[in-house]
């Protein structure tokens, strides 16, 4: 017995062989190359030659005028995601719960899922053509002639260059693309609450409003409290291609965030410590965050990760 | 279930909920129409914003251009090699993981520090700049590989996958291995046929991602003949708009040949062809999946 036991073992380490390279390589080795952020890392040299400064990296984002606005924006773009992408898909859910129809149901489910399933570049080209402002009013893309048509505003509304607007229609597409997929696990979740909870309420005289507010709601709380809980890791990550996609010069002031600023500091400008130092912020505020709900997670949703 | 007595209000709710979630649903729509629609529009009609959901001077003369736009080909070739190496690369390695990561730590008793190993991952990252570093001192640039390695372990299907096997009855294994069947066949002649929804599940996550990304193909190429599509098209995306936002209208008429409005159409709109037609079917699997991996108490 012992020595299949052993072989077992090693049969075991065997399999984890390939995968533990592989993420050794692009994963383990990315960890240690953080330490140019405490260096002035210059290709020619490579990681041992160039010369180590301290925490001068960190002295030179503090001051960096473009980090506070981009950690602001950040902070303002990840939040009102995580929100909306709770609420929209869980309001939609009970909508589509109510549904009963089934092929009805199903076209529908399989329509708003579809966006989720396209990449940003897909559609930020299809976004940027539909929020168009056109060269004249006359020419201006679908939603601004719709809007005027309804006579909500006589110009067209310009919701990609417009620095004050930038925020809310990034906020807002993420939701479009997010949020019929992201129903998948609250429809899941509502399809398990036990009929007769239902029936009992009924008999006891609760409406359907009622029966929505104190069964289907406590029914869900307890999967709506964990994707709250695993979204605060996200809070450091308000959607960084969506935003590469989306934004221009014209709207860095709101609509910047940290991980453009890391790509432009480090991949279009070569300030390759720079750029690594303020990489290396955002992961460990990032990961202490993420260990966080982690916890928090298991604790009061009884859910593991691993 | 339904009584037959519905109050007016409940046939109200009913119908004004219905019309709710029509207009969501074509608010997901109507822009991809938008741009169906545009594809097959004359250039004319489209510089002036007269299509709206069906095409206005009906040509396919946008599709045409790209069957002979070998830019295009060049970078869908490309997007093929990688979906078609990225993919079994992928599958192999998270299921390799998810096997014995998916034992107790009492059967496999190193369990600990590899799951240790992996975690550490999914929360700290060396980052963007880092990981381009080693990427680049590789000599992976510009090769197919730079798009495929790095995430060569996607550790959160591992987990997707470990959770189902964890879930399949111990006494499948147990017989098995009094029957003296190896680790290895336990593994592709029990496990893996049993869980077929979940493979296929995360087997088009994978594809999906790697049909998708872009930015990786962007940061890892010198040359844009080394672009994968997706990349190929944000390319064609970013530079138009960029001139659009400036407000730089002359250089927009200038720079942008007026065909090439509904040539990008036409290219975005090829570009997700492959996965219109894929995901409906895979519906079931992916929700069953889903819900199997994540949702588990």
């Amino acid at each position: 017995m012992n020595t299949i036991d052993k072989s077992r073992q090693r049969v075991f380490h065997l399999m984890l062989l390939l995968p533990v390279i592989a993420l050794f390589i692009f994963g383990y080795v990315p960890l240690f190359g953080i330490i140019i952020a405490f260096k002035d890392y210059q290709p020619g040299l490579g990681f041992f030659k160039s010369t180590w400064v301290g925490l001068e990296n960190f002295r030179t984002i503090a001051i960096l005028p473009d980090f506070m606005p981009a950690l602001r924006n950040t902070l303002v773009i990840a939040v009102f995601k995580v929100i909306g992408n709770l609420i929209f898909p869980v309001i939609f859910a009970l909508m589509l719960n109510e549904l009963r129809i089934k092929w009805f149901k199903k076209t529908v489910q399989t329509i708003t899922y579809l966006p989720y399933f396209l990449s940003w570049v897909v559609l930020g080209g299809i976004l940027l053509d539909f929020l168009s402002t056109g060269n004249t009013p006359s020419d201006s893309g679908f939603l601004n002639t719709i809007l005027m048509k309804m006579g909500l505003t006589d110009t067209p509304i310009n919701f990609l260059g417009n620095k004050d607007l930038f925020p809310s229609t990034v906020v807002v597409s993420d939701i479009w693309k997010h949020f019929g997929y992201n129903t998948i696990v609250f429809l899941a979740a509502l399809t398990n609450i036990n009929p007769s909870l239902y029936e009992a309420a009924s008999i006891d005289g609760a409406g359907r409003w009622k029966q929505t507010w104190h069964v289907t709601l406590p029914g869900i709380a307890p999967i709506i409290i964990l994707m709250t809980v695993l979204s605060i890791g996200n809070i450091l990550n308000a959607g960084f291609e969506q935003i590469f996609v989306l934004y221009s010069p014209s709207v860095y002031e709101t609509g910047d965030i940290i991980d453009t600023l890391v790509y432009r500091l480090g991949l279009v400008n070569q300030q390759f410590s720079l750029s690594a130092a303020v990489g290396l912020f955002k992961s460990i505020v990032s990961g202490i965050l993420i260990l966080v709900s982690y916890k928090l997670a298991e604790k009061y949703a009884g859910y593991r990760v691993f | 279930m339904l009584a037959k007595n519905l109050s007016v209000s409940r046939k109200l709710f009913i119908i004004g909920n219905a019309l709710l979630i029509i207009i969501i649903t074509l608010a997901c729509l109507i822009p991809i129409i938008n741009l169906l629609a545009r594809s097959f529009s004359g250039s004319h009609a489209i510089i002036e914003n007269r299509v709206k959901l069906l095409p206005v001077d009906f040509t396919v003369q946008a599709y045409s251009q790209v069957m002979n736009n070998s830019d295009f080909w060049t970078a869908l070739l490309v997007s093929v090699k990688r979906v078609l190496l990225g993919v079994p690369i992928n599958m192999l390695l998270t299921i390799l993981a998810a096997y014995p990561l998916s034992k107790s730590n009492h059967i496999f008793r190193a369990r600990k520090y590899y799951s240790f190993y992996f975690i550490f991952l999914m929360v700290f990252n060396g980052g963007l700049i880092p990981t381009y570093l080693v990427v680049s001192n590789l000599g992976l640039i510009d090769t197919i590989w730079s798009l495929i390695l790095p995430g060569a372990v996607p550790i959160f299907n591992v987990i997707l996958i470990m959770n189902f096997f964890r879930g399949l009855p111990e006494e499948l294994e147990e017989s098995a291995m009094l029957d003296g069947a190896s680790q290895w066949t336990i593994l592709w002649r029990i496990f893996l046929p049993l869980s077929k929804p979940s493979i296929a599940t995360v087997a088009l996550f994978s594809m999906i991602m790697h049909w998708n990304s872009w930015f990786d193909g962007l940061i890892y190429s010198n040359f844009t003949s080394n672009y994968p599509l997706q990349s190929y098209l944000q390319t064609l995306v970013v530079d138009i708009q960029s001139k659009l936002l400036s407000g730089d209208l002359e250089s927009i008429a200038d720079t942008m040949n007026v065909n090439d409005i509904n040539l990008k159409a036409a290219q975005i709109f090829i570009s997700i062809i492959p996965l219109c037609a894929i995901y409906p079917f895979m519906q079931r699997y992916f929700t069953e999946g889903l819900t199997l991996g994540s949702v588990k108490g």
